[in-house]
């Protein structure tokens, strides 16, 4: 009999070491003449413990780490396959605090399955949402969509159904399921751990989505800087498609969906979804003027959802659950829950899923502990490259896409970047513009010359040259961009360099000397 | 311009055979392209051009606009930087400016002896364990200037 051991196979396990980690685990196994059978998993998203090792008990997953190889003959001498005491012994998976704590209900498999295994996914209430959703005409799936409540998780927070009604309505002989894997902004990674844990997930909502609106074809444009993610994904389809559960008969449905991955090229704009439907027919990633909406005249010209990863993940749950059930979670307008990524200069850094009503405070000190560094918090960057410096005198504000609004920020993908207190935020101001300057698509005119000039003027600030003057200047390029441009990246790369000059004036003034 | 040998000609065709009558298929043969001959030659644009019936500028337009589209050959190993936010947060400068030290390149740049190529990147996903790098497709996070020395000195000196 052997004993089941995971090791993350997810891409930021493996940056610490989750590879060598489970070669090592073999090789030790295969010495002691140890049965064990090592699942490749997700990530749990606790990603200073990685790489955290969890053994099958007859109590439940039983957790140790942040695992070195060095640490594998000692974990065997303790017994780990038995759940043996070891320094790096951590509890029953399920009893730590971090994620006793969380709502996992669109990462609830993340960690928890393989995510090659299509029976492992049956087995965790996978496909649940799909036999729920071909029981239901294209309108009562749509309109399930639309009482969960949920919202675009890719940082536009366009409610979901209604985007599906448009396609629903639309005739066309064919349309067209896009999925969003573009996820460029700094600070965010739950698409990338969805994909790479719990890929089937986005599969099955992909699917649904395609069956409730009438379209038979399914692209994910995933960016190229997610080797792994697309490893996972192609694995996953291929495993969907000899399973019937994808193909000319969804399960037996008589319905056909065909899903395909289709790899960016290092554009972030890509991100932004006309420009990634450009991509997606071979073209530059200039952005589209809407209307018409991609809803209406999308892919090569044919109506077509747009989606986030973590949006089409969510649908499964809440076809097997019902929209009630997720709309009991969350507050006012944004309803359900919303998976967090707390990065940078933070402690206990990772995923957290939470319904909507946290505070920022409660995020980054009662899940994330404080800074890496150990300096108090100075600001952060939510929602990407593009969204507002919070500062820390703010930080008991809900985390929510209305309270964050109400504060100029914007809450985005979910990623919250932390600074301490040694962070230049004219520098940080300057970056954003430069960022800007090297992604724009160069369309339209003010993101295109604007964000060049506004690394000059900054630069000038810097220099000391004319400050007063240059800060005034930069405000008012702030202004033209924002009302000016054509989309979202030239009309918010402002957004953190007003931030930075509203709330730390004090860093661009000290260079006006 | 200068045309490709007959067998990356060969190749070109084939990985043409192979996308052509996929729809949209111009940035999927740039990446079958630039995956086996580790960049887009400019001697590609014009047979890429005439196998999906586009215009060179077209084909052009589509290997300039995208970053990770390379002109020029790369170094044996390719050593990607995340300059992000994230990765700025926990001293990605820091480490740029030792990995610019330690090769002697500045980013874009192929050290003297072809053996790494220096990239910045913009997020790599791994932002909980900033700051990030990759080579050649492998993933690196808590990436400190010591450690980044060993994965520079382990790159093995073939591909």
């Amino acid at each position: 009999m052997s004993t089941t051991v995971y090791v993350p196979a997810d891409a930021g396990a493996v940056s610490v070491g989750a590879g060598e980690v489970a070669a090592a685990i073999a090789a030790e196994a295969g010495r002691r003449n140890v049965a064990v059978r090592i699942v490749r998993n997700g990530s749990r998203g606790a990603y200073w413990l990685e790489p955290l090792v969890e053994v099958a008990t007859a109590g439940g997953r039983y957790a140790y780490g942040p695992v070195t190889p060095a640490d594998v003959p000692s974990l065997f001498a303790a017994g780990f396959v038995n759940a043996g005491a070891h320094p790096l012994a951590l509890g029953l998976t399920d009893a730590m605090t971090w994620l006793r704590g969380q709502q996992r209900l669109t990462f609830e498999r993340v960690g928890v399955v393989d995510p090659a295994s299509v029976a492992d996914y049956l087995q965790h209430g996978g496909y649940e949402g799909l036999k729920r959703a071909l029981a239901l005409t294209g309108a009562q799936i749509v309109q399930a969509v639309t009482a969960s409540g949920l919202r675009g998780r890719g940082g536009a927070a366009f409610p979901t159904g209604i985007k599906w009604q448009t396609v629903l309505e639309q005739n066309a002989a064919q349309k067209y399921i896009t999925c969003n894997a573009d996820e460029g902004d700094s600070g965010t990674f739950s698409d990338r751990m969805l994909m790479e844990g719990d890929p089937f997930s986005l599969i099955e909502g992909m699917t649904i989505a395609g069956i409730a609106v009438g379209a038979t074809q399914g692209y994910i444009y995933l960016r190229a800087e997610y080797p792994h993610a697309h490893a996972a994904l192609k694995t996953a389809i291929a495993a969907a498609a000899r399973a019937g559960y994808l193909g000319a008969d969804v399960a037996g449905s008589g319905r056909r969906f065909e899903l395909e991955v289709r790899l960016g090229a290092g554009a972030y704009i890509c991100g932004e979804e006309t420009s990634m439907l450009e991509s997606l027919e071979g073209r530059r990633g200039e952005i589209r003027v809407r209307p018409p909406l991609p809803a209406v005249k999308g892919l090569f010209g044919q109506p077509t959802v747009v989606n986030n990863v973590v949006t089409l993940a969510s649908v499964p749950w809440i076809l097997a659950h019902g929209a009630d059930a997720y709309a009991a979670f969350g507050m006012g307008k944004s309803r359900g829950t919303l998976p967090i990524q707390l990065a940078g200069n933070i402690r206990y850094g990772g995923l957290v899923e939470r319904a909507f009503g946290l505070t920022l405070r409660e995020l980054l000190y009662d899940y994330g502990g404080g800074t890496a560094t150990g300096r108090p918090v100075r600001a952060v960057q939510i929602g990407g490259p593009l969204g507002a410096y919070v500062p820390a005198s703010q930080l008991d504000t809900l985390v929510d896409y209305e309270a964050l609004a109400a504060i100029g920020a914007m809450l985005g993908h979910g990623g919250i970047v932390v600074f301490d207190d040694s962070v230049d935020m004219a520098r940080m101001a300057r970056y954003a513009m430069e960022f800007c300057a090297i992604e724009s698509c160069g369309k339209c005119t003010p993101c295109r010359i604007g964000s060049t000039r506004g690394v000059e003027v900054i630069d000038r600030i810097l220099a000391g040259v004319d400050g007063e003057r240059n800060v005034r200047l930069l405000e008012e390029l702030c202004e033209t961009m924002v009302q000016g441009s054509l989309c979202g990246l030239g009309g918010m790369a402002p957004f953190p360099v007003q931030s930075a000059l509203k709330h730390f004036r004090e860093d661009f003034r000290a260079r006006l000397n | 311009m200068e045309t490709l040998q007959p067998s990356e000609h060969a190749l070109v065709r084939r990985i043409l055979d192979e996308h052509k009558a996929r729809p949209g298929p111009l940035l999927e043969v740039l990446h079958g392209i630039q995956a086996e001959l580790g960049f887009i030659p400019a001697g590609a644009v014009p047979v890429v051009a005439e196998g999906l019936n586009l215009s060179r500028a077209e084909v052009h337009g589509v290997v300039t606009f995208y970053h990770y589209f390379r002109r020029t050959r790369p170094g044996r190993h390719t050593l990607q930087l995340c300059q992000a936010e994230s990765c700025q947060a926990m001293g990605a400068q820091r480490l740029t400016a030792h990995a610019q030290q330690r090769l002697g390149v500045d980013f874009h740049e192929t050290t003297a002896d072809g053996r790494f190529t220096l990239e910045p990147v913009y997020c790599l996903g791994n932002c909980a364990c900033s700051p990030a790098a990759m080579i050649d497709g492998q993933l690196y996070g808590r990436v400190t200037p010591e450690r980044l020395d060993d994965l520079i000195a382990a790159a093995p000196s073939g591909r």
